[in-house]
């Protein structure tokens, strides 16, 4: 039991414990302990739940109260993680007035990547065709798209992408998480949140959040148990614990 | 600190500015038509006023209008993530400022030339020392409004407050500055703060040029623009913060 729990812990790509983040004198997260290993795991939650503050914390922008968040045996944020960790904000943050190319050169050059990987990101996310497109002419699904593509840039072992696939047609999403499982397989832990509860069964791993606080952790079939899906899991959680 | 990481922040605020003609055109016009306004109004006045206040807004259009912009632009990038997506990248806190601070000090050097062109060849503006130190005074003047105007978007919420800091920072010192009132003939506190203020010294520097053109005096007072630009960046640098609430 604790040689398993040992392996498991020199696994984990991102370690979370007792972490405390108040904002505005409200406790967003009231001290929540988690870990993450590779494979694709998904924070899925209500908005508001808390779900972007964590991957702010995970990524090392979000201003802690106490508690500790190390990603790949580093505390967060450390200097030694920039180029490691690719992170997508909820907001699409890359520059309206610039070109789809433009922006990914930019974010490379900042980078230190090569040239040759702003061609691979920008067709990994299929935006060749709007290669130099301005930003702010795109759908918005389009500008998130390029948000991602800039998260690609040099290769790191973690993705934070906070909510990448919202408001995408079908077929995109259905690209996107096989995109991210192919991020996956070759050892990357990619941590995706959403509020859209059926895109539950796409996750290796899955992590509910209600109110600061992880209700439910495991793979979508543990979670769902019973449930026929993994909204009605939720609410027997939420209703059973209350 | 990294030259590649710089050089692409100023990069891409060049390329943004070339894409926005209407910016462009505005940041390289206006400064011209309304150092010809200022010609034209004195026009049929005697003495040459034109020459007494033009050079003092030469050393004040770079300092305002970048001002403006840079407070406006770097308040866009907290607002729309990318400022905190370049935190969490290898990216130093002074790559972005100097970045920035080169982009704007760049294209003060064309405004100015235009400004300083127009107002020297056409307009008939008397300058006994160097021309392409009145060009050198434009550029520090830049830096020192971006500088600002870095500084101040920090305590901006919006972009509503922002443009309210210029007449907040700007205005007190374009008054001060010795346009209106020269600096020894102010009253002794307005002269002691008209003593403390950048503007004071851009203008002063404009003004040398155009009079007794002592270089010494002029690099001097390009030296304290230059200090008080310096101390704005690194207090900018201060308030660029990788986590935030």
């Amino acid at each position: 039991m604790a040689g398993s729990t040992i392996q498991r812990m020199m696994n984990n790509v991102i370690d979370i414990r007792e972490l405390v983040v108040v904002r505005g004198g409200h406790e967003v997260l009231p001290g929540i302990s988690l870990a993450v290993a590779a494979g694709v795991t998904g924070l899925l939650g209500p908005s508001g739940c808390g779900k972007s503050t964590l991957l702010r914390a995970v990524v090392g922008v979000q201003r802690v109260r106490s508690g500790g968040v190390e990603v790949l045996g580093l505390p967060a944020g450390d200097r030694r993680l920039r180029d490691r960790v690719g992170y997508v904000t909820q907001a699409a943050s890359v520059y309206d007035d610039l070109t789809v190319a433009e922006n990914l050169h930019f974010f490379a050059r900042v980078l230190g990547v090569d040239r040759a990987e702003v061609d691979e990101a920008i067709a990994a996310v299929d935006l060749a065709d709007r290669r130099d497109h301005v930003v702010g002419n795109l759908s918005g699904g389009q500008r998130s798209r390029a948000s991602l593509a800039v998260a690609l840039l040099g290769d790191p072992d973690v993705l934070v992408l906070d909510e990448p696939t919202v408001g995408l047609d079908p077929v995109l999403r259905r690209d996107l998480w096989r995109l991210f499982h192919r991020l996956a397989d070759s050892g990357k832990a990619v941590l995706v949140s959403s509020h859209v509860m059926d895109e539950a069964d796409r996750c290796d791993r899955l992590l509910l959040m209600r109110e600061g606080r992880i209700i439910a952790d495991g793979t979508p079939a543990e979670i769902r148990g019973g449930a026929p899906d993994i909204e009605a899991a939720f609410l027997q959680i939420v209703e059973g614990a209350a | 600190m990294s030259a590649r990481v710089t050089l692409a922040v100023a990069g891409r605020v060049l390329t943004q500015v070339r894409r926005d003609h209407r910016t462009l055109a505005m940041l390289l016009l206006l400064p011209c038509l309304l150092m010809t306004l200022l010609w034209w109004m004195f026009l049929d006045l005697p003495g040459d006023v034109f020459d007494g206040i033009g050079p003092g807004l030469l050393a004040i259009f770079p300092f305002t209008v970048m001002f403006l912009v840079t407070s406006v632009t770097t308040l866009r990038e907290r607002g729309s993530g990318t400022l905190e997506r370049l935190l969490s990248m290898p990216m130093g806190k002074l790559d972005f400022l100097l970045g920035y601070a080169l982009a704007f000090g760049l294209l003060a050097a064309v405004q100015s030339a235009l400004a300083v062109g127009v107002s020297v060849g056409l307009l008939g503006l008397e300058v006994n020392g160097p021309v392409w130190l009145l060009g050198v005074v434009a550029v520090v003047d830049a830096v020192l409004g971006t500088a600002l105007g870095l500084l101040v978007s920090a305590f901006a919420d919006t972009e509503f407050q922002a443009v309210q800091f210029m007449p907040a920072f700007v205005i007190p010192q374009l008054l001060l500055c010795g346009l209106f009132v020269a600096r020894e003939f102010l009253p002794p506190v307005l002269q002691a703060i008209s003593d403390v203020l950048p503007l004071s010294y851009a203008v002063d520097a404009m003004q040398e040029l155009v009079g007794a053109a002592d270089q010494a005096s002029v690099w001097a007072d390009v030296a304290v623009v230059l200090g008080f630009a310096l101390a704005g960046l690194a207090l900018g640098a201060a308030t660029l913060r990788r986590r935030t609430a």
